[in-house]
């Protein structure tokens, strides 16, 4: 029997081959923590007595949740990572700088690799063809300091998507129907290989948005075949040399096959409050929004942004409308100066806030009133995420995001 | 080990148990956890006891990898989650710290039962209905990690994994 993509990954960071269902210790790679699950990270790691870090430059630490700092106490933890990085020579990500897992696919992690982060979107860097998966503070301390980490090796769901997505429907649509198609726990502990003419002709920042979301169906990680998309973003990112392409075997063994025709997702848009909860955008044109929100490590690329300035450009967000703007990088932002988009965001009456998580946390920057509605292109909707208990979070692609914001409504044109 | 039980539905989240807008409480854990749950039932802090229960449907504990959420429901009391099923980051993070988390099937247990839990048996009885619940064993290196006092001792006593 062969090895399924995140069997042949696992296995050269352990002694001998594994698959599914296997215990094992495997190296890591690069490990990474952000501002809300570092302090913790920091304080297991010095009751574990070691005095340094197994592999300094690639631990990564992120300033991005609580970024720019809105209150003291998270400025005192955001002194507790810069002094951190300082005395083991660790890496610090600052304020401005933006998201961890946009930040890890542009300049840290590679083809073939390991990355343990404490945080669940970590299987963003999946999509590099990479296994990447989110785990707690405490794991990802441990990993810091001996460079590997245990792992069941996962079970493999093979996603095959063929055809063409119609004009204006993208990765996010076809992401939010798997998931409302398979549930929210629907793929726990499994890993989602993605595979498919049309996967094979999806650009890299579409293939983010699939990895990012695969643990809104309980997934360990999200992974893709490293190929010439991802050779190209390497080399665009001055590490070509990084690239490495790792095959399934083809008597590989899968615990599922979901085939999916990409010509017959529509506009997708997740209601509140769980992911899965996914209708077409066309059955809510009767859904007022008071807040349109666009950015995250779901949906905050140059793509993405390019995808809203073509909508908005010449146009106004509607009077009742607040919208907010959050580049994924501060490259991602230098991209969306240069291309004019800020520009055109600003002539809009959009606001532009500071590469980072921005709201989607509920931490600052844009938590909702009582009984207002937000829709966003972020990856989550559970109840009280955006800060408040009494907000209504819709889920939707830059695309539908955009019109929302023009008409006031959930609107697809 | 007995207690009473908290009845919670399904897809409780990180959110709900430990939520964004308390974010700046991740530094003083004791103060978040008078907070524990507060999103899913907003007095379940103020009624609980130490030693009782939280019980709850699928997939408990989905979304976020915050390792907070286990903390604070472990520091306020609660002497295990019973579920019928966990998140996957929720469940690791749960073991790691040494909080008990099983899985059970949970439709027969009431708000404020008193429920006898027996680990060694493998049973969950409810006191106050007579009902009696097999649980899902636990996999067996959650068991070595419980007994080392979880991953961070468990290390700390081997000076590496030993797991397998």
């Amino acid at each position: 029997m062969g090895q399924t993509l995140v069997e042949k990954i696992i296995s050269l960071h352990t002694d001998n081959p594994v698959k599914a269902g296997e215990l094992v210790i495997a190296r890591v790679d690069v490990t990474a923590v952000q501002d809300g699950t570092g302090p913790l990270t920091v304080q297991e790691f010095k009751k574990l007595g070691k005095e340094k870090l197994f592999n300094p430059q690639r631990t990564i630490l992120f300033i991005d949740h609580a970024s720019p700092s809105p209150r003291k106490e998270l400025s005192n933890t955001h002194t507790v990572l810069r002094d951190f990085a300082k005395e083991y020579g660790a890496f610090l990500s600052e304020v401005g700088q933006g998201v961890c897992h946009q930040r890890l696919v542009e300049s840290f992690v590679n083809p073939g690799e390991i990355l343990i982060g404490a945080d669940s979107h970590t299987c963003t860097s999946g999509a590099l063809g990479a296994f990447a998966t989110g785990m707690g503070s405490t794991d990802v301390a441990v990993g810091m300091a001996l460079g590997k980490t245990w792992l069941k090796v996962p079970q493999t769901f093979k996603i095959v998507v063929n055809g063409k997505f119609k004009a204006g429907i993208s990765a996010k649509d076809l992401m939010l129907h798997i998931i409302g198609t398979l549930g929210a726990d629907g793929a726990t502990y499994k890993a989602l290989e993605f595979t498919g003419e049309t996967i094979d002709n999806m650009e890299m920042a579409e293939r983010f948005t699939l990895a990012n979301m695969a643990v809104e169906a309980g997934a360990k990680c999200g992974l893709f075949v490293a190929d010439d998309k991802t050779r190209n973003y390497l080399k665009e990112k001055g590490r070509e040399d990084k690239f490495k392409q790792i095959l399934p075997d083809k008597d590989a063994y899968y615990e599922r096959v979901i085939n999916i025709d990409a010509s017959q997702i529509d506009y997708t848009v997740s209601c509140p409050h769980t992911v899965d909860n996914t209708k077409l955008a066309t059955e809510l044109s009767d859904i007022k929004v008071d807040q349109v929100y666009v950015g995250t490590c779901t949906n905050g690329r140059i793509e993405d942004l390019r995808i809203v300035g073509n909508i908005l450009k010449g146009n106004k967000v509607n009077d009742d409308v607040r919208m907010l703007i959050c580049p994924a990088s501060k490259d991602v932002y230098l991209k969306a100066l240069d291309e004019g988009l800020i520009k055109t965001f600003v002539e809009a009456n959009a606001t532009i806030l500071p590469p980072g998580c921005g709201p989607c946390v509920g931490v600052h920057a844009g938590t909702l009133a009582d009984g207002e509605v937000c829709l966003t292109t972020q990856n989550r909707n559970f109840q009280g995420r955006m800060g408040n208990t009494q907000g209504s979070i819709y889920l939707s692609s830059p695309y539908v995001a955009a019109y929302t914001a023009l008409r006031g409504y959930i609107s697809t044109k | 080990m007995k207690g009473k039980a908290f009845k919670f539905g399904d897809n409780i989240s990180t959110d709900h148990i430990a939520p964004g807008r308390l974010f700046h409480l991740r530094s003083n854990l004791q103060e978040f956890s008078k907070h524990v749950l507060e999103d899913a039932d907003p007095d379940f802090a103020k009624n609980m006891r130490k030693g009782d229960f939280v019980v709850a449907g699928k997939n408990f504990g989905l979304g976020s990898s915050r390792e907070h959420a286990p903390q604070i429901i472990k520091i306020a009391g609660v002497s295990a989650v019973i579920a019928k099923s966990f998140a996957r980051i929720f469940y690791r993070n749960a073991i790691n710290i040494g909080l008990l988390a099983i899985e059970c099937d949970t439709d027969a247990i009431d708000a404020g039962d008193e429920l006898d839990l027996d680990i060694q048996k493998g049973i969950l009885k409810d006191l106050t209905n007579g009902a009696i619940m097999q649980i899902e064993p636990l996999p067996p290196v959650m068991i070595q990690l419980l007994n080392d006092g979880g991953l961070v001792e468990h290390i700390k006593k081997n000076g590496d994994f030993k797991l397998v």
